[in-house]
């Protein structure tokens, strides 16, 4: 006898959202993270046996500074004038304007992974311009090494960036493979000119100009009265750039004309090519945009940062960068939001580890799981889960 | 026996060596991407694969009075695999059950993966009290067990039989994995999932078991990479960063290998042995060195717009490499 072929019928099933209202988004998201937040001191407390409310006042402590009752300045002016405070800013300027860099390419689904090549390879053209010229004419028009250093990293920035664009526009050529192999070129391009310029082979690259200090970025003079701490005087101009870039991007993808392209290739070349976009077109030139603003974040690494080049003068903010924009929706406001949390919980974690003779990699765990339940929650934004109505 | 060749055989030992990881890690990789997700976790979980093994068969000698080789090797081999299984299952549950963005994912993956591996490796022996940094004498010796007499012969025995077991297993796993996807039935379904999961759907294939399966697989012999890499080619030591980028260079070989395990191999090698070409010439300058280093790179982006230029299909991509299958979805 044959069986009865039964069909065989979930009790959910999915249904795609066609929008949902932006309290319930920013809800679900909410509970993301505080679920995140939950998960992430439980395996603090594991590993360090901190009490959640002791690690949270250590997290806040590493980005905000500690409070100094007997201070006689008050709770925001301690917090204002501290070294974290500034630090933290810096970092979070970093970590939004390469994140900024590599918006409009993924608004336009063009997936590039290659920020941190992008950056090194600007910083690299930045750096060989403070080293090669600080002498003589140079040592008198300092501020024209640092525009030169500037141009420098903008064109290595596009460069890096519009190779792999010229192939995906012409061949459709791979991007994300290839902007990750365009990284470990530039990492070891890197490694050469360093050991070109270090004859010693000590591999490293010092400050430099350390005395002259041609080609740094100028620091901020703030009234001595102030009490301001040396990092707000190093990165103010730095954090002020990258605010006002994040306000460019912001208009730039949300009023021109050049923003509103690259979203419709973004969601669907076949449109695009109908309303008679030039996709071609729109895909080098967002990445010369992108690339140039890579060349920026070099630029600011090695000449307001640093002063000198690694292969980690990026950070790791090329990865994580992407994280960021994609975390914000691609909106730069809600990117200094997303940037701020993970720079915030990266810190306190680090320094949580540090505090108790662990290494510093807890920060990279927390920043981990933290992601990827927003990652998961993405899913009951754009999903709703239905229960299935059976028949008869 | 001439200098040379004396250098020339410990060159090629030594890339085969290198290799190793890379052939674990792109056939792994090979087998994800077969499915349509393109997994850029894999270097995290590489990682994983490498610390998790350490862990446990750290725990095994701390714990054991008596600690013998097989016994820490199966324990270590275990609990390697359950890591990688562990990140594995994370991306396909968010990619797959979740259809979860995959290069975020990926990315988030890694930073997780190797934030955990540094993390146990430079802090495990502080939970039990210990200073200094880790040395696995007995899992590592027995990885490291060559076959008695064969690797004594000088010239052959040192090309081909120096090496632990978990070498040659790299090799027949990539053999079975090209076995796998060209003669077999399911691997017929997993490239068709890969290719197009929607008729593959229509066909009565279960897109979602074989995504899972795919990835989980991947992952764990990804894993095995890792594995190989701390307790034999580094002899049972842990070094924060050790591992370097050798994840990155699989996905790169996934590409030059053109998604076939079989080439894999070859190219596992010829990377392994670029990777460290520039210690076994002579009279190289410092920047020469760096240059030398680039070249796996290079090349993979040369053979990248090759066949994105070339455009023969049996050459590219899985169609629907990066993208979320959603069956409701017109």
């Amino acid at each position: 006898m044959a069986k009865q072929n039964k069909v065989h019928e979930p009790p959910f099933h999915i249904v795609k959202r066609p929008a949902i209202a932006r309290w319930k988004a920013l809800l679900i998201r909410a509970v993301a993270i505080l679920a995140a937040l939950a998960v992430s001191s439980l395996v603090l407390f594991v590993l360090t046996k901190k009490s959640p409310l002791e690690a949270m006042k250590l997290v806040y402590e590493a980005s905000f500074g500690a409070y100094n009752k007997s201070s006689e300045l008050g709770f925001f002016a301690q917090i204002l004038t501290g070294r974290k405070f500034w630090a933290m800013l810096q970092e979070l300027s970093m970590l939004l304007v390469i994140g900024l860099a590599v918006t409009p390419a993924f608004k336009m689904k063009y997936w590039n992974l290659g920020a941190q090549g992008q950056v090194l390879f600007g910083g690299l053209c930045s750096v060989a311009v403070m080293f090669y010229l600080n002498k003589g004419y140079w040592e008198t028009h300092k501020w024209l090494v640092v525009v030169l250093m500037l141009a420098a990293a903008m064109v290595g920035g596009v460069v890096w960036a519009v190779i792999p664009a010229i192939f995906k526009a012409r061949w459709n050529t791979n991007e994300s493979l290839f902007t990750l192999m365009m990284n470990y070129i530039a990492i070891q391009l890197v490694s050469c000119m360093i050991n070109v310029w270090v004859p010693t082979g000590s591999s490293v690259m010092g400050v430099v100009n350390q005395t002259t200090q041609i080609g740094w970025m100028p620091t901020m003079v703030f009234p001595e009265s102030w009490g301001m701490s040396p990092s707000a005087k190093n990165y103010f101009f730095n954090i002020i750039i990258v605010v006002l870039l994040t306000v460019v991007m912001y208009v730039y993808l949300r009023y021109s004309k050049h923003g509103y392209e690259l979203s419709v290739v973004g969601e669907s070349v076949n449109t695009a090519n109908y309303i008679g976009i030039n996709v071609k077109k729109v895909i080098i030139r967002t990445l010369v945009f992108s690339g140039l603003l890579c060349g920026v974040s070099g630029f600011l690494l090695v000449s307001g940062t640093d002063h000198s080049i690694t292969t980690g003068l990026d950070r790791g903010y090329g990865f994580t960068a992407i994280i960021v924009a994609w975390l914000a929706k691609f909106n730069p406001l809600m990117m200094v939001l997303t940037s701020f949390l993970i720079v915030f919980l990266d810190k306190g974690a680090s320094d949580i580890a540090m505090n108790m003779g662990f290494n510093e990699s807890v920060g990279e765990i927390i920043s981990g799981i933290i992601i990827l339940f927003i990652i998961g929650c993405e899913f009951f934004i754009n999903y709703r889960i239905v229960k299935t109505h059976r028949e008869g | 026996m001439p200098a040379i060749v004396t250098k020339i055989i410990a060159f090629l030992a030594a890339a085969v060596v290198q290799g190793i990881p890379l052939i674990y890690g792109s056939t792994g990789e090979i087998i994800t991407e077969k499915s349509g997700h393109l997994n850029l976790g894999i270097p995290g979980i590489m990682y994983m694969g490498g610390i998790s093994g350490i862990i446990g068969g750290y725990l095994y000698e701390h714990f054991s009075p008596a600690p013998i080789g097989i016994v820490a090797v199966l324990i270590s081999l275990v609990s390697s695999l359950l890591g990688s299984a562990l990140l594995a299952l994370i991306y396909s549950f968010l990619t797959v059950t979740l259809r979860a963005n995959q290069n975020v994912t990926g990315l988030s993956l890694t930073i997780f993966g190797v934030g955990v591996g540094n993390f146990f490796g430079g802090s495990l022996l502080k939970f039990f009290g210990e200073s200094g940094s880790i040395y696995l004498a007995t899992t590592s010796a027995a990885y490291r067990t060559t076959i008695p007499f064969l690797s004594k012969i000088p010239v052959v025995g040192t090309l081909f039989f120096s090496y632990g077991f978990l070498a040659y297993l790299a090799v027949v796993i990539a053999l079975l994995a090209s076995r796998f996807l060209n003669k077999t039935r399911a691997g017929l379904s997993l490239r068709a999932v890969g290719e197009s999961p929607a008729t593959a759907d229509a066909a009565g294939v279960n897109v979602t078991a074989y995504k899972y399966l795919a990835t989980l697989i991947g992952g764990m012999i990804a894993g095995l990479g890792g594995l190989y890499f701390v307790m034999d080619a580094t002899g049972g030591g842990w070094t924060n960063g050790g591992f370097g980028d050798k994840g990155w260079l699989a996905i790169a070989i996934v590409i030059f290998a053109l998604w076939k395990p079989k080439n894999s191999i070859f190219c596992s090698f010829i990377f392994g042995g670029l990777y460290i070409l520039c210690v076994y010439i002579p009279g190289l300058s410092a920047p020469m060195k760096e240059v030398i280093k680039m070249m796996p790179y290079v090349v993979t982006v040369a053979v990248l717009i090759f066949i994105s230029i070339r455009n023969k299909r049996e050459n590219l991509p899985p169609a629907s490499l990066g993208v979320s299958y959603f069956r409701e979805e017109r």
